[in-house]
């Protein structure tokens, strides 16, 4: 069984090919630059590094969020695209997951995080069984400081996983101090291949008309027409 | 790209279109036969904000995509097989919306090893004329939109020359900004000409002629009048008839539109007239260009409603175009939010 996996929710960039257990390939970038145009080639790259046609493949993974909004759906309307054109079943991961992944050697939590702006962060957190990681807290977007109370209640090490560790390290160092573990900088990039081992341990596939991005929030035009008439259903 | 070295003039294109608030995709054949043509259209959901959310579009197209992608091979009762190309929107247009439509089109093309062919949105509108009757060159496109107000000069097939177009508001952003200054429901442009049907243009409003020798447009000054004279008349305590004022309005366009076509028209010497975009739909434009043009050897040709408005079938026709020069685009193919006609 063939599978191709896509990540493009944040600024790097990936792609990878197993087949069966056995990780054939990977290809990420960690830069600044556009997704929509480079995407292609690299999967382009990688098939025919690999001497695989499309129609070999079984199945395609994806990184659904959350994440950078156009980013996301880059990656994901080429998954459910070409899995529509291939007739083939997606699976659509947390990107939380995915890069929770990255430490699922940890005893303790494993809290992937990616800054959401305003002083907030897209999160969750995990703690790994028999290989892969697990949600406890479900994947949401909070305000970093709430969200560090949260895990100080927790009382026990928490793995931190994030490319942006560098710039919030010191409000979770300053509060949460010796529970604090963070990765190495290797650890904190999201791997398209770390979708793969998710896949292959739990992962439920859907049809791609069902795949769908995960934004854990509504637009701003819409959260702003629910301020301002209280007590109506966004879908009315 | 591997493109079939025997060309078919026939070829059967899914063309898919994403650059504004509508999902369409539309399977056309040797750019002259629409085997389908569907629209999802978001109007519904734009319509409590008043005017399209550009992120909001971006995600409707992102779930809607492949169920559009199916029911459009579906209806036309194709297979992969038996399509030979794939073509979408490069450009221009909100640039999240556009990316949905050129990543999926990748993505297929990709898969099932077709070429793809990259399509300017505003030749895709006056190409929407090839599915009508055949050209005749030159010709002249009148192109009016909520986002363009373009006259282009088409000297032989496929090549397009921008010889006028707006300097400030397109006439549909015109359209629509006086609707909500008359409360009207958005989207404004068909009440607007609904009720400009109703009323008499007898109140004073600018037209913006600009230099004698240009064929460019603006709008935004005669919008303003029309804010200050319901202004003003509010102020006086006086009352105006919405269907005199959108009349007065209605016509102020309609004049200046058909007065520069006719200009355009006979300086450049046209066999043929297309009238394009979803403007083309207004009743008064209609009229007015028709009788305009009616006494004249030239021909006039206006899309049917469905084919004014955004749709794939014309991102379809203009392929073929594109198909016919072998104008296909690389993996990298991106969506391109200020693409230049040329």
């Amino acid at each position: 069984m063939k599978i191709l996996a896509i990540d493009t929710s944040t600024h790097v960039m990936g792609a990878a090919l197993a087949e069966d257990d056995k990780l054939l390939g990977e290809y990420i970038t960690n830069f600044k630059k556009n997704h929509s145009l480079r995407l292609m080639p690299a999967i382009d790259h990688l098939m025919n590094e690999l001497e695989i046609e499309p129609k070999e493949l079984d199945a395609i993974a994806v990184a659904k969020g959350p994440g950078s909004y156009t980013g996301v759906r880059i990656g994901v309307t080429t998954a459910k695209s070409m899995a529509w054109a291939l007739n083939i079943p997606v699976y659509g991961i947390s990107s939380l997951q995915m890069l929770a992944q990255n430490g699922k050697y940890f005893s303790g939590y494993i809290c992937p995080f990616m800054d959401a702006r305003r002083g907030q962060v897209y999160t969750g957190l995990y703690t790994s069984e028999n290989g892969c990681v697990k949600e406890v807290e479900k994947d949401r977007i909070i305000i970093l400081e709430d969200w560090i109370d949260l895990l100080k209640e927790k009382q026990e090490p928490v793995l931190f996983l994030s490319q942006e560790w560098d710039k919030h390290k010191e409000a979770i160092q300053e509060k949460l101090s010796r529970q604090v573990v963070y990765g190495s900088f290797s650890d904190m990039l999201p791997k398209p291949s770390k979708l793969l081992e998710v896949v292959l341990n739990q992962g439920e596939s859907i049809s791609s008309h069902e795949l769908v991005p995960e934004y854990t929030q509504l637009t701003e035009a819409e959260k702003n027409w629910l301020a301002s008439n209280k007590g109506k259903r966004n879908d009315e | 790209m591997n493109i079939n070295n025997q060309k078919k003039e026939n070829e059967i294109i899914l063309a898919v279109e994403t650059s504004c608030d509508e999902t369409a995709a539309a399977i056309v054949q040797g750019g002259e036969h629409i085997l389908s043509n569907v629209v999802a259209s978001q109007i519904e959901s734009h319509k409590r904000f008043g005017g399209v959310v550009p992120e909001l579009a971006s995600r409707h197209h992102t779930e809607n995509i492949t169920w559009i992608l199916e029911e459009a091979m579906k209806k036309a009762e194709v297979t992969f097989d038996d399509l030979d190309a794939v073509a979408v929107t490069e450009g221009p247009g909100l640039v999240g919306a556009l990316l949905v439509g050129v990543n999926a089109a990748k993505a297929v093309a990709y898969a099932r090893r077709l070429p793809l062919l990259p399509v300017h949105h505003i030749s895709g509108h006056i190409q929407a004329a090839r599915l009508e009757r055949p050209w005749r060159y030159p010709a002249l496109a009148l192109v009016v939109s909520g986002g363009h107000t373009e006259l282009v000069l088409l000297r032989e097939e496929g090549e397009y020359e921008v010889i006028g177009q707006t300097r400030d508001d397109a006439a549909g952003e015109a359209y629509d900004k006086v609707a909500r200054t008359l409360e009207l429901p958005y989207p404004g442009g068909p009440y607007i000409d609904k009720l400009a049907a109703e009323g008499t243009p007898n109140i004073e409003l600018p037209i913006a002629w600009l230099e004698p020798d240009s064929y460019d447009f603006s709008f935004s000054g005669l919008k303003s009048a029309v804010i200050n004279t319901l202004h003003n008349a509010k102020q006086r305590g006086e009352t105006i008839r919405s269907e005199d004022l959108a009349a007065s309005f209605q016509q102020s366009v309609i004049t200046v539109l058909t007065e520069k076509t006719k200009r355009a028209a006979d300086h450049y010497q046209v066999e043929q007239i297309v009238l394009a975009g979803g403007v083309a739909a207004n009743k008064g434009l209609r009229t007015a260009m028709s009788n305009t043009f009616a006494s004249s050897s030239v021909e006039l040709t206006i899309p049917p409603f469905s084919l004014c408005t955004d749709n794939a079938a014309m991102i379809g026709a203009a392929a073929h175009v594109q198909w016919k020069k072998n104008k296909t685009a690389g993996w990298d193919l991106n969506g391109v939010p200020g693409l230049a006609l040329t």
